[in-house]
């Protein structure tokens, strides 16, 4: 009973959480005589709590905090999504490691999907940079409210089986070994659809460049539920294409000198203690709740910024 | 956990850990460098070539006419403005946006030695596409 009780009570300082930062900035973007410091510092606690429930959710940070971000926010989308590319960025180079060692990224995955994707990603920075500010929002509201139906729609396979691999998947040697730490089994995964898989990264990089956001919501499905990889293997590799291709969308950005560093700053170092606190909670929280509560928000997000495009809720 | 982790590491291919440890080190180099930087420019350091005050009144303008405002050039001509504060936080940006480069170069001699072509190809491809995307060539201008 206690228990129920405390539990309840974490979802609910949980649902505050995602929701309190888009609401608080909401309600303070018509507040402009507010101090210069105020906006980084919200932006870092945004960052942080978004950071927290990004984790349980099992999407990217970046997914959240584009649109929210540019729908709450007093900054230009064009700094926005440089942004939103770092803080992808960051997460994915710091986890890389880790994940490499631990056989939850394969390179051998990794390499060609991100080679296809980079190239695709640096000509989706460009022209969302090109793009008027009004299309692109009302683009990104329709994307995140497809991200919204496909969260909702999308399964999930443990350990698919890739029956028979491809030739291109025999020839590039696409196979490993992953060690379940929670269960301690041992998977000797091969992969498939090798050919199709490289269309859709390459679909994949265009949008994360044009829009600076994460594109893990959709690197899992296409690795887990087309190619064949093991689920925790799909989300490991995710982050490491990301890596490469939002390493290669950012310098568009750089270069175009749509990244501020009083903005990109505080997000990437909010979200990466934030991060840190999700890993610890992903135990305690029920991730099914809190992805409910995070297509909330994103469906929140999306619609504002669908309105934004349309010039209906400016 | 750590059992775990060592007998997980024990199974993966030699040069997905030599690819690991460097992304390791490239990113604690450019993680440290974008702390230090902001820390700098944060508290008063390292003056900045738009006053915080200023930039507040800016940061909702479309980058075109931030840039205008600003007199802030694109591509590399900012190293000529690294002297301030909140461009010489671009440094450690582009450290982490180039910190993949060492990594994928330390593979193409251990692919090699395999005989593994296609692998070493499809990395000297990656790294040539990361210095076209940061030469700027396909992105300076308006």
């Amino acid at each position: 009973m206690l228990a129920t009780l405390r539990h309840r009570c974490l979802v609910a300082v949980v649902c505050l959480l995602v929701l309190a930062p888009a609401h608080a900035a909401d309600v303070l973007l018509t507040a402009n005589h507010l101090p210069w410091w105020f906006w980084p510092l919200a932006l870092f606690v945004t960052s942080f709590l978004i950071g927290i429930v990004a984790v349980p959710a099992g999407i990217g940070g970046g997914t959240l905090f584009v649109p929210i971000v540019a729908g709450f926010f007093p900054f230009h989308l064009d700094f926005v999504r440089g942004a939103g590319l770092l803080v992808a960025l960051a997460s994915a180079l710091a986890a890389g490691p880790m994940l490499l060692r631990g056989g939850l990224s394969s390179l051998r995955l990794t390499l060609p999907l991100a080679l296809l994707a980079s190239i695709s990603s640096i000509f989706g920075a460009m022209l969302g940079l090109t793009l008027p500010p009004a299309a692109i929002q009302l683009t990104l509201g329709l994307m995140v409210l497809g991200i919204v139906a496909l969260m909702l729609v999308s399964k999930k396979s443990e350990f698919p089986q890739a029956k028979r691999p491809d030739r291109w998947s025999d020839a590039l040697a696409i196979h490993g070994v992953f060690v379940d730490g929670a269960s301690g089994s041992t998977d000797h995964w091969r992969s498939h659809h090798t050919r199709l898989g490289l269309l859709l990264f390459a679909g994949i990089g265009l949008l994360g460049g044009m829009f600076g956001i994460g594109a893990g919501w959709a690197n899992v499905p296409a690795l887990n539920l087309l190619m064949g990889a093991p689920l925790k293997v799909s989300a490991g590799t995710s982050g490491l294409v990301l890596s490469l291709v939002d390493s290669s969308a950012a310098w568009v950005y750089v270069n175009k000198g749509a990244v501020l560093p009083m903005i990109a700053v505080p997000s990437v170092v909010g979200m990466m203690l934030g991060a840190k606190i999700g890993a610890r909670l992903l135990n305690v929280l029920k991730a099914t709740l809190i992805r409910k509560m995070v297509i909330s928000v994103l469906l929140f997000a999306g619609v504002r910024a669908l309105l934004k495009g349309l010039g209906v809720w400016v | 956990m750590k059992a775990t982790h060592t007998a997980a590491a024990g199974q993966q291919p030699s040069e997905q850990l030599r690819y690991a440890r460097w992304l390791d080190w490239g990113t604690r180099l450019g993680l440290l460098a974008l702390a230090g930087l902001f820390l700098a420019y944060g508290t008063g350091m390292l003056q900045p070539h738009v006053p915080h005050e200023r930039l507040a009144t800016l940061w909702s303008l479309p980058v075109a006419q931030f840039l205008a405002a600003t007199g802030l050039p694109t591509g590399w001509q900012w190293l000529q403005f690294a002297q301030h504060g909140d461009v010489a936080n671009l440094i450690g940006i582009c450290l982490l946006a180039s910190c993949s480069l060492p990594a994928l170069l330390a593979l193409v001699p251990a692919y090699l030695q395999r005989g593994e072509r296609v692998f070493a190809a499809i990395c000297l491809a990656e790294v040539a596409v990361l210095l076209l995307a940061a030469s700027g060539v396909l992105s300076v201008g308006h």
